[in-house]
């Protein structure tokens, strides 16, 4: 991890938070892999990993690893951004270290305990068993603290220092980002409240806060790596916010339209969730026009081959570009209007569009900012591609591609046959889940998901060795 | 730079961020407002008075609960008749009832029951929808889970099927065995009941109603 090419304190903590971020990634593979099995073979790990215990470790590591990848990302560009060290850096190391400890404790508990008796001891100390924040109450006060102390260096380091575009719009995002987990910290026997605030947790982070992290990232990556001009990078960057927040905070009501919550939600969860993929065409667009904008303006002056100085990297966030458009906008919308959604609320098809619009949107720019981060760690000028890293590449968003279309084709089954035709009891449930389409597409599942899982072996192997790579200009 | 245009101009796109972000977060508090006062717990009065709560009290464990379509509104709620024996009583009182839901919604986040099932169509989608479980027709006198079980009531088929669910597969994806105890599977059972009897707005469409063959069988 130590790298002399470092001259910031906060880029190397940006490195320690990447490696644990990586190693986490590969558990969410490998949890949701057993997952995968279990749908073609339910007998497998029965009584010992039961599919629940699988699919919280699958979906808990995914949220850890990206919240350790996002606060990797801004430790690395703080320094860039405001042009001095990050304040607190000491205390940022400590945290660190607390942060990771409590996570490795909380899978354990997940792993070896795996439930509870029915009362408060097992919600504070085993399982909230809330899906993506099962984490138990102790560990949620842990993550407050610890991400308390990332926000206080972050505001103490962009008040001191150079409070760029990209750094106010962080500083914004992410107090917000932290102050939502409040609202998943409770106990109530009322599951319609429950699953109200349950809510404000999950669709405030992935179709709002995380969103406009993402749009921060991206605007930071288009810097760095094609030289796109700060002022227009930024103005988007606020368009994006505008849009971002005025149709993801509303929209919203998408997740209240069975929870027995008003009816009225129908009508805003269906206006503001439609409007929601429109800042996903406009970050989309942004990326591709500044990336054609700089090579043209190069080819006018006469400079011969491309801007990108991170091609790896830059290759991931035009992965995220498309794959934020298509997973989390295209495969959203297919199911947000109450019509459409009254059946496929809760199927396979929620599933597919959760694949692609996790992978599309976060893993992938994270993944990018994992190759700037060894860049600047092995002092490369222009990173190119290894077969390895074009391998990952293909490898995992084609493996992910492919989970997507099958749990889609499943999907269909499970809202026409479970619930259409069968009315969605539990006859009509397996009868949907042992049609043809079903058991083929879960089998197509596992097949690409093994083949993500390979592209991942890939890119730690690219990870490990292309800071060693002669192709690259130092 | 008289001539330069405000649609180009940093500042006004940071403000316009800032003023849509502000009014999208006050009107969805505002609505939170509206709603959590819909959707907070009825009481035992309201039961008996027959006032209709999107989110009854506990003690609607005491009642029939059936779901029926309503022309008005163009989907089916849940409809709550007369006195019906939940465990051979209908006089539970609002602290017996409360104390037995409040066990049952320990239970099914101890027993991680959501990462499996969907509640409310929220959870993971390997095991069926439990919102309107406790009407399902195969837990029915006509069902076949109670001859499964042994049992000769809804609740105690159910009761039964929690504490030994590997004893009773219904399919080759199995219900592991969770631990429950005697007195957790009762609370689990209250607390299917009283989820049963929730307005969910229409959802699940045609719950029950259709028990004919799929594809001729």
């Amino acid at each position: 991890m130590a790298s002399n090419h470092l001259k910031w304190e906060s880029k190397q903590l940006a490195t320690w938070y990447f490696t644990f971020a990586a190693i986490i990634f590969g558990a969410q593979l490998l949890f949701g892999l057993i997952a995968a099995i279990q749908y073609v073979m339910p007998g497998f790990l029965f009584e010992i990993v039961d599919f629940s215990i699988a699919r919280i470790l699958h979906i808990n590591a995914l949220v850890v690893w990206m919240v350790f990848a996002m606060i990797g990302s801004v430790y690395w560009l703080l320094p860039d951004e405001t042009g001095i060290e990050t304040v607190g850096i000491k205390i940022g190391k400590l945290l660190f270290w607390v942060f990771a400890a409590a996570i490795v404790v909380v899978v354990l508990v997940y792993l070896l305990v795996q439930v509870g008796p029915a009362d408060e001891t097992t919600i504070w100390f085993i399982t909230e068993g809330r899906e993506y924040i099962e984490a138990p109450r102790w560990a949620d006060i842990g993550i407050v603290v610890v991400v308390l102390g990332f926000i206080g260096n972050l505001y103490a380091t962009g008040m001191k220092g150079k409070p760029t575009g990209i750094v106010t719009v962080l500083m914004a995002d992410m107090l917000a980002f932290a102050g939502i987990y409040l609202a998943g910290m409770f106990f109530t026997d009322n599951i319609s409240v429950d699953q109200f605030w349950w809510w404000w947790v999950i669709h405030l982070w992935v179709e709002a806060t995380w969103e406009v992290f993402v749009g921060a990232i991206a605007a930071y990556g288009l810097i760095t790596m094609i030289g796109a001009h700060r002022k227009v990078v930024e103005m988007w960057l606020w368009i994006e916010v505008a849009m971002l927040f005025g149709s993801g905070i509303l929209g919203m009501g998408h997740h209240y339209f069975w929870i027995g919550t008003p009816e009225y939600w129908w009508e805003i969860g269906a206006l503001f969730s439609a409007l929601e993929p429109l800042p996903l065409v406009a970050m989309f667009i942004h990326v591709l026009y500044d990336w054609g904008k700089q090579q043209g303006a190069a080819h006018q002056r006469g400079e011969e081959g491309s801007v990108i100085t991170n091609k790896p990297a830059f290759t991931w966030f035009i992965l995220q570009a498309f794959g934020n458009f298509l997973g989390a906008g295209v495969w959203g919308f297919f199911h947000t209007l109450p019509q459409v959604n009254l059946y496929t609320h809760g199927t396979q098809f929620t599933s597919a569009h959760g694949h692609l619009a996790f992978f599309g949107a976060y893993a992938t720019i994270l993944i990018g900012m994992m190759y700037v981060a060894i860049q600047g760690s092995n002092g490369i000028k222009v990173l190119k591609h290894t077969k390895s890293s074009i391998a990952a590449a293909w490898m995992i968003a084609g493996g992910v591609m492919g989970m997507t279309v099958a749990l889609t084709i499943a999907g269909y089954v499970d809202v026409i046959v479970t619930r259409a035709q069968m009315g969605a009891t539990w006859a009509g449930y397996f009868d949907g889940h042992s049609g043809m389409w079903m058991l083929q597409g879960m089998d197509w599942r596992l097949i690409m998901g093994v083949v993500t899982f390979l592209g991942f072996l890939f890119l730690i192997k690219d990870f490990l060795s292309t800071g060693k790579n002669a192709v690259h200009i130092r | 730079m008289a001539n330069k245009s405000v649609w180009s101009d940093n500042r006004f796109w940071q403000r316009s961020a800032a003023w849509v972000t502000g009014f999208a977060a006050i009107l969805l508090i505002w609505l939170t407002f509206d709603t959590s006062g819909q959707i907070s717990m009825g009481s035992d009065a309201d039961l008996k008075n027959g006032v209709t709560k999107r989110v009854p009290g506990p003690t609607v464990i005491n009642y029939k609960i059936t779901y029926e379509m309503d022309t008005k509104r163009g989907h089916e709620v849940p409809v709550i008749g007369a006195k019906e024996k939940f465990f051979g009583r209908d006089d539970y009182s609002e602290k017996e009832a409360g104390d037995l839901l409040h066990l049952g919604k320990l239970g099914s986040q101890a027993k991680n029951c959501m990462d499996c099932h969907t509640l409310l169509g929220n959870g993971a989608y390997y095991a069926p929808d439990l919102t309107k479980a406790w009407l399902d027709p195969a837990w029915e006198s006509t069902g076949s889970m109670q001859a499964m079980t042994g049992k000769n009531t809804k609740e105690e088929a159910m009761a039964e099927f929690l504490q030994f669910p590997s004893k009773y597969p219904t399919h080759a994806r199995m219900m592991p065995n969770l631990g429950i105890t005697a007195a957790e599977a009762k609370g689990l059972v209250a607390f299917l009941k009283h989820m049963s009897s929730i307005d969910t707005n229409g959802f699940p469409r045609n719950f029950g109603k259709i028990q004919g063959a799929l594809n001729g069988k």
